[in-house]
């Protein structure tokens, strides 16, 4: 559904964009640098040089290259934020290529768009999101590791006089056993990439996996991350740098009127304070330098374009659109008013949800340099790389090919880094522009610049009406959404149809339950704030309010939550397991300690299902979430070790969200700025985890988001029978007070 | 000029006594391990050691470090330092790992002074480190693995 939504998007980006000549010199240049290695599908033709570039010869070209040392670059089109991308699409190519993990990297890749378009997007754009990764890399990535190991062989089996098919690879080493050969991939790397590629190859059965599937392979990067050498664009240190702070509108929308920077240039180690489209910079030698002379800088700013509203003042403005019809409806099964009219118990509710901060530990960053050869080149966390490299292009005045974009990972994303207008992108290579391309520009925003510099999860309220028959049957269910769309206004607007934007819905318009008369309306809001996708995005919301509601009408019926479920999961047997499984698994029904209480919730986001059952405890109006039993069905579990630390981690950043996150504006400004006022979950709040996880034979799909919107609603369904309170506010911190 | 001990050198940095020790460490001695995450002693990332114990390098000032024996993620050694390090990769603990240098400098002081530390020890030394991946869950296992391997 999402990937059929994405490829009407095409056709809204810029043009250019879409038939932008996409640069490859990166993958050229990267195996040049190694000499004779491998690349799989290399070409020896320098194709930027050539102008318009041609879709590549094979499918595998530029997943991978082998150095004449053996070691093994996967090329990855999929963006590293710390959920294990890497380390997946690596594991695939692992699996096929058999090569040693002591000799893998990944670094990201960008700039050819036949080659690392997501095609869970049809293509059309390479990005990475709605966890997606290993569902768009399956084929690809175990393709290229199968192609790579295939010309290895040929390559063996020419060197040596021998058949190909008497080979044995293992662990990056050929052998001929009979013949008493034997050979290091880097030894035959060069003989290798003179091959012919084949243009079909077989792929392992699973059966005869080694790596997919296997909870002992660890993250390959894992020791770098624990020694304090692991790179970000934060550390990005290239001769010359200066670095750029940020000064944004105080509030949505307002724009520079004027500025005096001269104070802030006479402080020592500052360079220059200039004005962009997004703000003042104030440009240093070094970062501090640059940052605390940002309050010496006078500005002035035009308000009349900006939002002044609170978010107090939204919520309201909300609560109000929420009780009239809706504008355009997601889903309509049946006849809801007549269902609801003849309905023996209705049941009613509304749910509230707060403007949410991504607030990764790693604030937004990117570098720019532009080179003497007129090229441009941009380091940061890309996690839509082809729109920044043509937003560059425009900023530089350049053609997008001459835009090389260096895809770092990043310290923590959760969609915050893919954003249709390129900010931080944007600042850094117009800070680089203003000051006349004479150094490469960090642009480095603060917590704060961080904070306050929009982009939220959409605040929403949620209305939702039932009906029981008089023999306690679910026959009648409305859902009606109010709040802003994440798209509109962006290059991805093309994706609302018919009035829906789909972010705004899913999961509500998704429900999977068996209820004849089912109706998801939506009525999309106008306000100044920006918002974008935040890990799970519409299930953020959506698993929240239906979960919940769901267990208020389930009680209504006097029924149990897991079996009244199950009995409407009929058509669903992948939600129907997972839910079983968690039941099993946390012992539902079974005594527990005194004051502990459980509560269930299931939701399906990004085709991964998920259940998880939370047992609880209230004191004094004090949440503690003691332990969390998830199950999960992401179809073939590639790697079961990164499926159980996404789960752990999107459980509890759903936990911190629910219970103590809000941003919240007064007259139009951002209240909070730091994680004094914005609080994620601490290591205290983080429950025990069990994950337990489906052994499916269904194509794989993503783990990064789906572990996040079920833990909501168990939760309030557990504070429910603690305290007999419906939280309907959040966070719990307002809502199981007010 | 400030003089100091860094990761056991001598170390004379030129540098502006109010900038914060974080900043100092990473443009001014190269070393980058240590991470900038709130500029207020909010999340953690940026825990050093001062005479052995964690500080936050964000909120302290060059100035303030004359003559102090200051150990950064790169400058740790010794077993302990070694087995916790060990731990976090054996439990896979790390995902975006940006917040993980000051979560194993935290660890690390609290096992010196604590072997043995229980859960609400490790809530009480660790709460100020933040991780929005939420590791949390691993990183607990990893501290009470790390104590099992130097006790044995």
């Amino acid at each position: 559904m999402r990937a059929h939504a994405m490829l009407s998007h095409a056709a809204t980006l810029p043009k250019k964009l879409v038939n932008a000549p996409l640069s490859r010199r990166r993958f050229l240049v990267g195996a040049a640098a190694t000499g004779a290695g491998i690349a799989v599908g290399f070409r020896a033709v320098p194709l930027a040089a050539e102008g318009e570039a041609t879709g590549p010869a094979s499918p595998f070209q530029s997943y991978l290259e082998i150095g004449e040392d053996g070691q093994v670059t996967v090329f990855s089109s999929q963006f590293e934020m710390g959920q294990g991308s890497y380390h997946g699409l690596a594991t695939l190519v692992v699996e096929e290529l058999d090569c040693d993990w002591n000799d893998v990297q990944v670094v990201g890749a960008s700039g050819n768009l036949a080659t690392y378009g997501n095609i869970m997007w049809g293509g059309t754009a390479q990005g990475t999101g709605g966890s997606t990764s290993m569902a768009t890399s399956w084929d690809r990535y175990r393709q290229a590791g199968a192609t790579a190991k295939a010309m290895l062989k040929a390559a063996a089996a020419e060197a040596w006089g021998v058949s190909a098919e008497e080979i044995e690879v293992e662990a990056g080493m050929l052998r001929h056993v009979a013949g008493g050969h034997q050979a290091g991939f880097g030894e035959l790397a060069a003989a290798a990439a003179s091959q012919p590629v084949p243009g079909e190859v077989a792929l392992k059965t699973p059966a005869e996996w080694t790596q997919i599937g296997n909870p002992e392979v660890l993250r390959y990067d894992r020791v770098g991350k624990t020694d304090g050498t692991q790179d970000f664009t934060l550390d990005v240190q290239l001769p010359g740098m200066l670095t750029a702070a940020m000064i944004h509108p105080p509030k949505f929308g307002a724009t520079l009127v004027s500025f005096d920077g001269e104070a802030a240039k006479a402080m020592p180690g500052v360079v220059d304070v200039v004005a962009v489209p997004r703000g003042i910079a104030v440009v240093a030698e070094d970062t501090w330098s640059a940052i605390n002379a940002t309050w010496s800088v006078e500005a002035e700013w035009d308000e009349t374009e900006a939002e002044t509203r609170g978010s107090a003042e939204i919520m309201s403005e909300y609560r109000a659109l929420a009780s009239q019809a809706p504008t355009a409806l997601a889903r309509d099964d049946g006849d809801f008013d007549a269902a609801l009219a003849e309905a023996a118990q209705v049941i009613e509710a509304s749910y509230e949800f707060p403007y949410l901060a991504h607030a990764a530990l790693e604030p937004m960053n990117a570098v720019a340099r532009m080179n003497e050869d007129g090229t441009l080149e941009v380091w940061g966390g890309h996690q839509i790389p082809d729109f920044y490299q043509y937003l560059s292009s425009q900023i530089a005045e350049i053609p997008p090919e001459q835009v090389r974009m260096h895809v770092l990972k990043t310290g923590g994303g959760f969609g915050r880094r893919a954003v249709g207008d390129g900010d931080v992108v944007v600042e850094a290579v117009s800070v680089a522009k203003a000051l006349g391309w004479r150094a490469p520009v960090k642009v480095q925003w603060t917590r704060e610049n961080d904070m306050r510099g929009g982009r939220y999860r959409p605040a929403y309220v949620h209305r939702l009406r039932a009906g029981l028959d008089d023999e306690g049957r679910l026959v009648a269910w409305d859902n009606h959404i109010v709040g802003q769309s994440i798209v509109s206004g962006t290059p991805f607007e093309g994706l609302i149809q018919n009035g829906i934007d789909n972010t705004s819905v899913e999961g509500a318009s998704t429900l999977p339950y068996a209820i004849p008369n089912l109706r998801v309306g939506l009525t999309t809001t106008d306000v100044k704030v920006p918002v974008l996708w935040w890990r799970a995005v519409g299930s953020t919301h959506t698993a929240y309010a239906t979960e919940v509601f769901m267990d208020e009408v389930i009680e209504a019926a006097g029924a149990d939550p897991v079996q009244f479920r199950l009995d409407l999961l009929q058509e669903h047997p992948r939600h129907a397991e997972v839910l079983r499984l968690a039941a099993e698994a946390a012992g539902w029904g079974s005594d527990l300690p005194e004051g502990r209480f459980h509560g269930v919730a299931l939701h399906e986001s990004f085709a991964s299902y998920v259940a998880q059952i939370a047992e609880v405890s209230v004191e004094d109006g004090q949440v503690r979430v003691h332990k969390v039993v998830c199950a999960v069905d992401c179809g073939v579990p590639i790697n079961p070790d990164t499926i159980r630390a996404q789960m752990e981690g999107g459980i509890g950043f759903g936990l911190g969200s629910i219970l103590q996150e809000e941003l919240t504006l007064t007259a139009g400004e951002v209240d909070q700025g730091n994680y004094d006022g914005y609080r994620p979950l601490r290591i205290s709040q983080m429950p025990e985890i069990e994950v337990v996880i489906v052994d499916s034979p269904a194509s794989p799909t993503g783990v990064g988001e789906p572990g996040t919107p079920p833990i909501g609603p168990a939760v309030a369904n557990a504070v429910y029978r603690a305290t007999g309170r419906r939280v309907r506010q959040l966070p719990f911190e307002k809502g199981l007070t007010t | 000029m400030v003089t100091f001990t860094l990761n056991g050198e001598e170390t004379s940095l030129d540098a502006d006594p109010n900038m914060p020790l974080l900043w100092a460490l990473r443009e001014k001695a190269g070393l980058t391990g240590t991470k900038f995450g709130c500029g207020l002693a909010q999340c953690g990332a940026c825990t050093v050691h001062l005479d052995g114990f964690p500080v936050r390098s964000c909120q302290t000032f060059v100035g303030d470090v004359e003559g102090a024996q200051i150990t950064t993620i790169e400058g740790l050694s010794g077993d302990l330092a070694a087995t916790v390090q060990q731990v976090w990769a054996d439990l896979d603990v790390p995902q975006c790992g940006y917040c993980q240098s000051g979560q194993i400098m935290a660890a690390v002081a609290l096992l010196s002074e604590m072997p043995s530390p229980s859960d609400a020890d490790i809530d009480g030394a660790l709460e100020g480190n933040l991780c929005r991946c939420a590791t949390y869950h691993r990183i607990r296992a990893a501290i009470h693995e790390a104590s099992r391997r130097l006790e044995a």
